[in-house]
């Protein structure tokens, strides 16, 4: 029985040690593990202009427009607390849609316009079929940035 | 515990068990393909496209259960040293990597349609990435170790420090900012999967998990078979040369 006792203990201490490294590496990778800012984090940190980084929110309501050129378009994007335009020269994915997902890669100009090289669409965890969201619509509970939270 | 150990009567067990899982993903996986095809409504965002998820969710969770599996068994054989628990953790091993890798490709092609890109490295796609390097070096190990024991030891020991991945492909999406999106289904609290869409993925999965257990089955009967034929021919070998 003892050398079996022995391995338990063993295995007990590596686990522990495992978990503690594992928590330490992930928390010194820092916002390196974030894909996307938002916002919020680029009002409470200094970026500079011309820097690459990518923005992610949701995309307000109301704000996509095309500019005359045909292939240009601005929105905003938004966590619910800041907001940031932005412009985009290019084919947006299928579901990039007004009050669903976006996440922006880019960088922020003079102007404070952030301008996107690439757009990928983020959509949210709720799938319904059309006639769920339309009588959702209609009766009023349909929240437009999401379903749940956010 | 030891009893349920012993291979002639896990052999005598899986045998009667066989026909029966069998049956269960044969019947799954029909009426779980005849929903997810052809009697499931679109969705609302995505519209036909989110008949992916109905191959590529039960995949993500198989290849997740089938790593636990692995690491249970890699558990038994380290504490017990039971040559069982170590044919289980190694006749798992691939079935799980194909899973990951059938997620992983999935995933890539529901994608491109939807998020607009085959891949990007954020915490989730990278983690599930890693729980195939992490099945692709468990496999190897066993290969580039002669001595079985040692070998077993070895991948064993692999086996149970990949388990720190789990939680965290798990929470990946609640912890940081990533491409995918957070759990429809979670531990606590409602589904966010309309119930329509709800009876195709659960047939679907409950299909997957009854071909992880036969193909299970199968490889580990054949393991069992190798491993007495191999005794056999050695005792063979003595007595010529005795």
């Amino acid at each position: 029985m003892k050398p079996k006792r022995q391995r338990m203990m063993l295995m007990g201490v590596a686990a522990l040690v495992l978990v503690a490294s594992t928590a330490l590496g992930l928390s010194a990778l820092g916002s390196k593990k974030q894909y996307f800012m938002t916002p919020t984090d680029l009002a409470t940190r200094h970026t500079l202009s011309g820097e690459n980084f990518r923005l992610g929110g949701l995309v307000t309501v109301g704000s996509v427009k095309h500019l005359a050129d045909g292939v240009t378009l601005t929105f905003q994007v938004t966590d619910l607390q800041n907001t940031l335009p932005v412009k985009f020269r290019g084919i947006t994915p299928d579901l990039f849609r007004e009050g669903t997902g976006v996440i922006a890669e880019g960088h922020m100009d003079r102007a404070g316009m952030f301008v996107a090289n690439t757009v990928l669409a983020k959509h949210d965890e709720n799938y319904m079929p059309p006639e769920v969201a339309a009588s959702l619509k209609k009766s009023g509970r349909w929240k437009p940035y999401g379903q749940v939270t956010r | 515990m030891h009893s349920f150990a012993n291979p002639a009567r896990f052999l005598r067990l899986a045998s009667h068990f066989l026909p029966w899982l069998m049956l269960g993903f044969i019947l799954c996986f029909a009426s779980g393909l005849y929903f997810a095809l052809f009697h499931s409504p679109p969705d609302y965002l995505q519209g036909e496209m989110v008949r992916v998820m109905y191959v590529h969710v039960p995949a993500a969770i198989m290849a997740e259960a089938g790593y636990m599996f692995l690491a249970v068994a890699s558990f038994a054989s380290i504490i017990w040293k039971h040559p069982l628990a170590d044919v289980a953790a190694r006749c798992a091993a691939p079935i799980g990597a194909v899973f990951t890798l059938i997620c992983l490709i999935t995933g890539s092609l529901w994608g491109r349609p939807t998020w607009g890109t085959y891949w990007v490295w954020d915490a989730r796609l990278t983690s599930v990435l890693v729980l195939f390097f992490l099945y692709l070096g468990y496999i190897a190990l066993w290969s580039a170790i002669e001595d079985e024991a040692r070998a077993a030891k070895a991948a064993s020991i692999l086996a149970l420090f990949g388990v720190v991945n789990i939680p965290i492909i798990k929470f990946s999406v609640e912890w940081w900012h990533t491409l995918h999106q957070p759990a429809s289904i979670k531990l606590v609290g409602k589904t966010t999967i309309d119930p329509a869409m709800q009876l195709p993925l659960l047939l679907m999965t409950l299909a997957y998990g009854f071909y992880f257990a036969v193909v299970l089955i199968w490889r580990m009967q054949a393991s069992i078979a190798e491993q007495r034929l191999e005794a056999r021919t050695r005792a063979q070998l003595r007595e010529v040369t005795a």
